[in-house]
């Protein structure tokens, strides 16, 4: 912990995922393998092309501006933010310049701990834009992918009111669940759909700020959390020296490898973007009747289920918590429920068994053999007693691993419990028979005998025999 | 010449009576394409291999016409008349063109012009000068100077242009033909090339008004692809055309118009004056009323300088797509920055430099308050003060231009000249500030050689000030006039 005042300010970039369209063209909005497939001349700047913004990204960003209790304009417009680069197909970038009208302006999210104390976090403004084209860099020569020119980009920058990492990254997590719940994202950073820049300044004390560094595309949330320790603790140490002056105003970036920042540029150096309203779009009215019906749209958001599985699914606050984190596992749960499986027992199957799974297999839980409603199966032979708890574990992981139905596998396995009286009937004397001596011997009070015959019945039977029912014919036979 | 000097009714009516095909038509209009381009230097690109269409109940099927080379044409060269883009061919058609082609009208050429507009010469094409075909040795003006060389010239009946400042209305009335702007986002300007967003418009260069409704009726309408453009479904120009204005009220204002208000005027000048005199007394003997108006002379200074820092930042944002990476011919270099700067360097013309160089400057943080703020402020109050008269008026009208054509020699892009002379050669711009429809009509002539008369109204009512265009058209005889070298 550093002994200063640390103020941390975050910009989010998530890339919309989830319109048909691009932000300004009709090209596909898809992930797409293919280079250069999702492209039109909109995309590439061609002479003459002209921006049409995508209404649902529109009304996207109206959700989330609302749900950050920002303040939504009576107009939407965009501005050119003008500068070259390969990436930039038009040589400027449609985006909304703050502190002018941004479709969210102001507002704040609270955000829960896990030990259950909550903290506030400012919003400065949410902004609507289009990302740019991707490049490689390869050893001589840059490649260009123009698949993600012009796909929506919502911009979130809180104000500087973040004071550790930990905050931050709660913060973050919640902000990219809310983005899949309200259906804006898949808000995936392995496609590289998240991407922030970190501010980080260290003061005396919380009635001052220092200086301000910017840390720019740190592309996970751990990155992040790496990015703010090492700021703290250079800047720091740098204050310490009493050489806080060589503490700059600039642009660094985060070098993976080395787990340190790098700087890029000073602020002195910084673009002028000549911002200017892009003409070619009339200013779009918001109508108040338009953000009502949007409002209405809102779905259940992720602190609100979990309030919902501890009042009333009775699950615990860790569990729910890691439940709702991703909205996949959250709607996987929740059709679980609607299947019919105990909140419990679903809670159990998904936390100690799926999550692992798909962590090991880097797979997403909507993708995986085992949907819900197998998981259904499964839970329900063992709540039957067809099978064992213990068998269904090894069901769960045959289902996985065949990808077959759990019904052939429990067939093909021999899985299922015998649970036929007269065939564990005909066990249990074969048993017996076997054993004159332990018969002697139990009847002569050595009761713990009985266990010994149950575990010949379920020896011979592999584990299949219902236990319950070779106990009551034993008793029965031994009376 | 046969029939390229006709209009399209009457070429129309020939067609579907049979007495000419398509096909002769296209090969007249091909022949004369290149004689012009021999004389004149109109065209960037002659399409030899035009093939007729067949004629169907549409005023323009069958006929041939030309298209400005900033309109993107699938499959056809379309340079701008520009080095950046000397060998590019679009892949898909800006939609004005679309709805013409698909009304089964010919294009025979693409017409040469200002480098992307910027420019009121038609001097600066990377093809070389469009010379004025009534007098070789004086430009057509521009941008679209190849158009209205080749209308003029009898090529066809009409020709499509682009106007940010002045680009259709000027080189009509150098060349004594139309020339018709219509109200901003009447027509798509999907696939035209941007100079000057807020500014830029399509149309049409003809010899007639009725050619310029007909056209303008079939590019019209609103497009998906441009949010400017709206519905206009409702209506029909040529069908508004019916010549009766005996209630309309126009006026002009006098601090452009009167001969006083120049210091040494130049002989053209008070001659073209005096002519604009005549024509607002012919015009008032038929009944129509024509007011003298007045509106102060600073504003009226300010139009040519709101214009400049207007266009020229938007320009310079707008052609910053050419770098050479994503389409046309990579720069040299070993770097992605040495290389576009190669390419823009060697490709633009020092002239389009010059403006990039205004624009950027304007843009920059700490001048645009000063530049770019004042000067849309400026735009706002230029606007109100024509708002203003057209509640009073139906449309103001106004000579074009300080006189007959310039001269080529000495006359390059220069935007500073004395203020009152500026402000005359300029005030067509209010109607780009505006989005007003407005319309050049050949109104008469100075020394042998054709000026103009502008007609601007207000927005929407392009009917109406097309009506009076056509009214006035029929008081004179310049209806239909090919040119003819008088030098």
């Amino acid at each position: 912990m550093s002994k200063y005042f640390v103020t941390i300010g975050i910009e989010m970039h998530c890339e919309g995922s989830k319109t048909n369209s691009k932000m300004f063209s009709p090209s596909k909005n898809t992930y797409n393998d293919l280079s250069n497939d999702n492209v039109c001349e909109i995309d590439m700047g061609f002479p003459g092309v002209l921006p049409a913004p995508n209404k649902k990204g529109v009304e996207q960003a109206i959700k989330m501006a609302t749900v950050l209790h920002s303040n939504i304009p009576k107009y939407m417009y965009w501005e050119r933010k003008n500068y070259y680069y390969p990436d930039l197909p038009k040589g400027y970038q449609l985006t909304q310049n703050p502190p002018y009208d941004c479709i969210g302006n102001g507002g704040y999210i609270d955000i829960e701990r896990e030990d259950g104390s909550t903290f506030r976090v400012e919003i400065d403004n949410l902004h609507l834009e289009e990302d740019s084209a991707q490049m490689e860099h390869l050893y001589n020569t840059s490649i260009i992918n123009y698949n993600r020119a012009g796909v929506p980009l919502f911009e979130l920058v809180t104000k500087p009111c973040l004071h550790n990492a930990d905050d931050t990254v709660l913060y973050l997590e919640y902000i990219r669940s809310i983005y899949q719940y309200l259906g804006i994202s898949d808000a995936d950073s392995k496609k590289g759909q998240i991407r922030c820049d970190v501010n980080v300044s260290i003061s005396d004390d919380e009635n001052s700020l220092g200086t301000k560094v910017e840390t720019k595309n740190v592309n996970s949330f751990s990155a992040v959390k790496d990015v703010i320790n090492y700021e703290i603790e250079r800047q720091s140490t740098l204050k310490d020296q009493g050489r806080y002056n060589e503490v700059e105003q600039e642009t660094r970036r985060w070098d993976e490898e080395t787990g340190t920042t790098v700087r890029m540029r000073s602020k002195v150096d910084a673009i002028d973007y000549k911002y200017f309203v892009e003409p070619n779009i009339p200013k779009i009215k918001i109508e108040e009747s338009w953000v009502e019906e949007i409002k209405k749209s809102i779905p259940e958001l992720p602190y609100e289920r979990k309030d919902k599985y501890i009042s009333k699914l009775g699950l615990s606050d860790y569990d729910s918590r890691i439940l709702i984190k991703e909205k996949k596992t959250s709607d996987y749960f929740e059709k679980c429920l609607e299947l019919g499986i105990e909140p419990k027992t679903a809670a159990n199957w998904i936390i100690s068994m799926i999550l692992g799974y798909i962590y090991k297999e880097f797979k997403e839980i909507d993708e995986i053999f085992l949907t819900p409603e197998r998981l259904y199966k499964i839970t329900e032979a063992v709540k039957k007693g067809t099978i064992s708890s213990k068998q269904g574990k090894e069901l769960f992981n045959l289902v996985l691993e065949k990808e077959e139905e759990p019904e052939k596998i429990m067939k093909d396995e021999g899985m299922e419990q015998i649970s036929d009286d007269s065939a564990i009937k005909s066990i249990v004397e074969e048993v017996l028979n076997e054993n004159p001596s332990q018969i002697e011997a139990y009847k002569n009070g050595r009761t713990n005998m009985f266990d010994y015959f149950v575990g010949q019945v379920m020896k011979k039977t592999r584990g299949q025999a219902n236990p319950t029912l070779v106990k009551e014919i034993l008793t029965e036979l031994l009376k | 010449m046969k029939y390229m000097n006709l209009g399209i009714e009457e070429l129309h009516n020939l067609l579907k009576s049979g007495k000419v095909t398509s096909k002769e038509l296209i090969e007249e209009s091909i022949k004369l394409s290149h004689e012009v381009q021999d004389k004149c230097n109109a065209f960037v690109t002659i399409l030899d291999d035009a093939k007729e269409t067949e004629v169907t109940d549409n005023l323009l099927s069958g006929i041939p016409f030309g298209v400005k080379d900033n309109y993107s044409t699938k499959g056809i060269l379309s340079t701008g008349s520009s080095n950046t883009l000397k060998d590019y061919v679009p892949f898909f058609d800006a939609t004005s063109y679309k709805k013409l082609k698909d009304a089964g009208a010919v294009m025979v050429n693409k017409t040469a012009m200002d480098e992307f507009g910027m420019g009121g010469t038609g001097t600066t094409g990377h093809t070389g000068v469009q010379k004025n075909p009534w007098d070789l040795t004086r430009m057509c003006a521009g941008s679209s100077s190849g158009s209205a060389c080749a209308v003029a010239s009898g090529v066809y009946p009409y020709a499509l242009g682009s106007d940010t400042g002045d680009s259709i209305r000027k080189p009509a009335a150098y060349c004594g033909i139309v020339g018709y702007k219509p109200t901003y986002g009447l027509i798509s300007r999907y696939g035209l090339f941007a100079f000057a967003s807020s500014l830029d418009h399509c149309g049409v260069l003809t010899r007639s008004v009725k050619d310029a409704a007909i056209v303008v009726d079939e590019m019209k309408g609103k497009d998906e692809k441009d949010l400017t453009s709206w519905d206009s479904s409702n209506i029909s120009l040529k069908d508004s055309l019916n010549g009766d204005i005996k209630n309309k009220k126009l006026c002009y204002v006098k601090e452009l118009c009167n001969i006083d208000n120049y210091d040494n005027p130049s002989e053209e000048l008070v001659k073209h004056l005096e002519n604009f005199k005549d024509k607002i007394e012919l015009i008032k003997k038929s009944g129509v009323v024509v007011d003298e108006v007045s509106i102060d002379r600073k504003l009226l200074n300010a139009i040519a300088s709101v214009y400049v820092i207007l266009s020229c930042s938007e320009a310079t944002s707008n052609l910053s797509n050419l770098t050479g990476i994503s389409f046309g011919p990579r720069g040299e270099g070993s770097t992605w920055e040495e290389q576009v700067k190669n390419y823009r360097t060697n490709g633009f013309s020092p002239l389009i430099k010059r403006r990039f160089v205004i624009g950027s400057y304007i843009l920059q943080k700490e001048n645009q308050d000063r530049y770019f703020i004042n000067a849309q402020k400026v735009r706002r109050l230029v606007v109100d003060t024509w708002k203003k008269l057209y509640e009073t008026y139906d449309a103001v009208i106004l000579p074009v231009g300080v006189g007959p054509a310039k001269h080529i020699d000495g006359s390059l892009d220069q935007l500073s000249k004395d203020d009152n002379i500026q402000a005359l050669d300029e005030h067509l711009q209010v109607g780009n500030f505006g989005g007003f429809p407005s319309i050049t009509i050949p109104g008469g002539f100075v020394n042998d050689l054709p000026v103009g008369l502008n007609i601007t109204g207000k927005c929407y009512d392009d009917a109406n000030v097309l009506n009076i265009a056509y009214a006035i058209e029929s008081m004179m005889d310049y209806k239909n006039q090919i040119a003819k070298e008088v030098k």
